[in-house]
C-alpha cells in the first residue's frame, strides 16, 4: 500500500522533512496529492522509492536524486531532474525551462513540450548514459554543451502546433552524446558546425530500446513512432572551441 | 543558475472589465515566496478608482513632511485637485519606518491662453510627465510611485504579504492585477526601489538585470525621462511611455525594439518584415533591453508579458473563460486557478498581449496593431 499525502499548503520544507522521515521508517511507495509549487521535491534521494505526484511540483522537482523512480500527473516547473544521477522522472504533461540540467545519469521521460535549455551540459561515464526522451517540442538551446548521454526528441504529442519541432541554437557547443530528432531539423537551427545525419541500425536498435520503455508510460504504439524517419546530431569534434580560445 | 531564485512575478486580467479581489493577485504572489527575499515587494491595480477616473491618482512617498508639503505647495501651482489623503495602511509586524504615503487626484492646471489650447488634448499627458520628473528630481525626499487615473502602485521593502498587509490591499478590486516578490541582486532593498515602476498608467514589474541600464537611461534622457529610483528596472516604464504613446508604435512593434530579433532571424524573413525588423533594430537600437529578464507591463486597457530573445527567465500564461494569467510559476496560477482551460510557456521575445474587450472602460487605451500586419516576431494576442 501506497502512503498517501495530502500535501495542500505545505512548505517544502516540511513536505520533504515529511518524506525523508517516512523514507527512513522503511516506506517505498508514495503518493502526493495537491502539490503545487513545492520545490527540491525528493531531491538527493538515495533509496529506490516511487513517488507519484498529483499537481505542480516546483522548482527542481528530483535534483541530485540517485535513484527514486518519479511519475508526474501534470506538469514540471524548471530544473526537474538538474544533476541526477540514477532514477526515472514521468511526466504526464509538460515541462519548464532546463529539464536534466547536468545530468549524469537515469532517464527523463516527458509526454509533451519541454522549455529552454533542456539536457544543456548531459555528461556521460561508462555505464551511466543518462537519456531524455520529449514527446512534444523543444524551445532554443536544447542539448547545449552536451558532454554525453542521449536526447531523443518526436515532435508529436505538442500543445503549440505553431512551433518548429525544436528552437535554435540546437546542440550547440555540444562535444559529447547525441541527439535524436524525429523528423527534420533546418541547419540553421542548429549550433556552429553540426550537420543532422542519417541514422545507423545501431541508432535504430538504440531508439527502439529506449522508445519502447517510453511507450510503456505512457501507453503509446511503438510502431507509429518509428513510422517517421529520425535524423541525428552529434559533435563534429571533442573540442568545439578548441580553436576559438587563446590559451 | 540565477534563474532559480529570481524574483517573482505574477499578474491577471478579466477581459471584460469585472473586478478581481486583491486577495487573488495576493495568493499568487505569496505562492511564489521563495522567489524574493524580503528586500522588496509591491502591487498595480486598475480600476481602483472609479469615482475619481477623470483625475490623474498621484501616489506620492516622502520621507519626510516637509517633502509633502514641498509637492502640495507644486501642486497647488499646477494643478487642480479633486482630492487629497493619506493612503490607508496599517502596522504590520516587520515593517519598520516606512516612508509616508499620499495621493492626490489631479488635473492639469494650464497658466492664460495655453489652457484653451492644450486642455483636454494628449498633452495632458505630457504635462503629467514632466510634473512627475519635476517632483522627481527638484523636490527632495518625494517620489511619484504612481500617476495613472484609476489606477494605482503599492510598493515597498517587505515580503508580499507584508506590503500587502500595510497597503490593505485587500480592500481594493481591479480589473488588472499585477504583482513583484523581489530578490534584489545589483541593488539594495529601498521603498523606492521596489516594483512595479510607473509613469501615468504603465505600470511595469520585472525579474532579471537590464544591463543596458546606461544606454536605455542616456537615450531616454534626451527625450525628458529622469532617472531617479536608482535601479534598472524604471527605464522599462519610461521606454514603454515613449514608444507606444508618444512615438504610437504598436505595442507588437515598441515589443520588438526591447527584444528584437537576432540578425540571423532577421535574415530569414520575408521581405517587409525583414525591412520592419531592421528599421527597428536600427531606430531604437538604445531602446534594446540587454540581459535577461521576464517583465509583465500593464495600462488601462491591457496586460503583457514579454521574455528576453534568449528567455533567460522564467514566463507562464494561462487561460481561463475571461480571464488570463501569467506568473514566473505555474504554481502560482494554479493557485488561484487549479484548472484552467489552457497553460502555454511563452517563446522567448514573444509578447503576450492581452486587451480588454473594445469598449469595456472609458478612455479605453488600445495598442494593438492587429493580427493583419506582420511584424516578423511572432505575437500572442487577445483579441487575437
Amino acid at each position: 500500500m501506497a502512503t498517501e499525502m495530502d500535501v495542500k499548503d505545505l512548505h517544502y520544507r516540511d513536505l520533504n522533512r515529511l518524506l525523508r522521515a517516512k523514507i527512513e521508517e522503511g516506506e517505498r511507495d508514495f503518493i502526493l496529492k495537491n502539490v503545487n509549487g513545492q520545490r527540491y521535491i525528493a531531491a538527493g534521494v538515495s533509496e529506490k522509492i516511487r513517488l507519484e505526484i498529483y499537481g505542480t511540483p516546483g522548482l527542481d522537482l528530483g535534483a541530485f536524486m540517485r535513484g527514486p523512480e518519479i511519475i508526474v500527473h501534470g506538469n514540471t516547473q524548471d530544473g526537474a531532474g538538474n544533476t541526477m544521477d540514477e532514477g526515472k522522472i514521468v511526466v504526464h504533461g509538460m515541462a519548464g525551462d532546463v529539464v536534466g540540467y547536468a545530468m549524469r545519469g537515469g532517464k527523463i521521460h516527458v509526454y509533451s513540450d519541454v522549455g529552454y535549455r533542456v539536457g544543456i551540459h548531459m555528461k556521460a561515464y561508462m555505464d551511466k548514459v543518462p537519456v531524455i526522451v520529449i514527446g512534444g517540442k523543444a524551445g532554443d538551446f536544447l542539448g547545449e554543451y552536451m558532454a554525453g548521454g542521449i536526447i531523443i526528441l518526436l515532435g508529436m504529442f505538442s500543445r503549440y502546433p505553431e512551433r518548429p519541432i525544436a528552437g535554435i541554437y540546437l546542440g550547440t557547443g555540444m562535444h559529447g552524446g547525441t541527439i535524436y530528432v524525429r523528423g527534420k531539423v533546418s541547419e540553421s537551427q542548429l549550433g556552429l558546425g553540426l550537420k543532422p545525419h542519417e541514422i545507423t541500425d545501431e541508432d535504430e536498435a538504440l531508439l527502439r530500446k529506449h522508445l519502447s520503455e517510453y511507450c510503456e508510460d505512457f501507453n503509446l504504439d511503438l510502431e507509429e513512432i518509428m513510422k517517421e524517419p529520425f535524423i541525428k546530431i552529434e559533435p563534429y569534434t571533442h573540442r568545439p572551441y578548441g580553436k576559438l580560445y587563446a590559451y | 543558475m540565477k534563474d532559480i531564485s529570481g524574483c517573482g512575478l505574477s499578474g491577471v486580467i478579466h477581459r471584460k472589465g469585472e473586478l478581481i479581489p486583491g486577495e487573488v493577485i495576493i495568493k499568487s504572489i505569496c505562492c511564489q515566496e521563495e522567489r524574493g527575499n524580503g528586500l522588496g515587494a509591491g502591487f498595480a491595480a486598475y480600476g481602483i478608482y472609479p469615482d475619481l477616473a477623470d483625475y490623474y491618482a498621484l501616489h506620492v512617498m516622502a520621507d519626510h513632511r516637509k517633502a509633502l508639503e514641498d509637492v502640495e505647495e507644486l501642486l497647488a501651482h499646477r494643478t487642480y485637485m479633486a482630492h487629497e489623503e493619506p493612503i490607508p495602511t496599517r502596522r504590520t509586524p516587520g515593517i519598520e519606518n516606512p516612508p509616508l504615503f499620499k495621493r492626490y487626484f489631479v488635473k492639469p492646471k494650464y497658466e492664460g491662453e495655453t489652457r484653451q489650447l492644450c486642455e483636454g488634448t494628449e498633452d495632458e499627458d505630457d504635462y503629467m510627465v514632466s510634473l512627475v520628473m519635476e517632483i522627481n528630481t527638484k523636490i527632495d525626499g518625494a517620489y511619484v510611485i504612481s500617476s495613472g487615473k484609476n489606477m494605482g502602485a503599492f510598493k515597498g521593502v517587505g515580503f508580499p504579504h507584508q506590503i500587502a498587509e500595510f497597503f490593505r490591499i485587500e480592500e481594493y478590486k481591479a480589473y488588472i492585477w499585477t504583482a513583484h516578490n523581489r530578490f534584489p541582486t545589483n541593488t539594495p532593498g529601498w521603498w523606492g526601489r521596489a516594483h512595479p515602476f510607473t509613469i501615468l498608467d504603465w505600470s511595469i514589474v520585472h525579474n532579471g538585470e537590464i544591463s543596458s541600464y546606461g544606454t536605455n537611461r542616456r537615450y531616454l534622457e534626451m527625450f525628458g525621462y529622469h532617472c531617479t529610483l536608482l535601479t534598472d528596472t524604471e527605464v522599462v516604464a519610461y521606454l514603454l511611455d515613449l514608444l507606444i504613446r508618444r512615438h504610437r508604435l504598436p505595442i507588437e512593434v515598441a515589443c520588438m525594439a526591447l527584444a528584437p530579433p537576432f540578425w540571423q532571424e532577421i535574415d530569414r524573413m520575408p521581405e517587409e518584415e525583414r525591412e520592419l525588423a531592421t528599421a527597428i533594430r536600427m531606430v531604437y537600437g538604445a531602446a534594446m533591453l540587454n540581459g535577461p529578464f521576464a517583465i509583465l507591463f500593464a495600462y488601462n486597457g491591457g496586460l503583457v508579458g514579454l521574455n528576453d530573445r534568449v528567455k533567460l527567465r522564467p514566463l507562464v500564461a494561462a487561460e481561463k473563460g475571461d480571464m488570463v494569467y501569467m506568473a514566473s510559476e505555474e504554481a502560482a496560477i494554479r493557485a488561484i486557478c487549479p484548472d484552467p482551460d489552457r497553460v502555454w510557456a511563452p517563446k522567448a521575445g514573444e509578447p503576450v498581449i492581452v486587451e480588454l474587450e473594445p469598449g469595456t472602460i472609458p478612455n479605453q487605451r488600445s495598442y494593438l496593431r492587429g493580427p493583419g500586419e506582420k511584424t516578423g516576431g511572432e505575437v500572442c494576442r487577445y483579441p487575437g
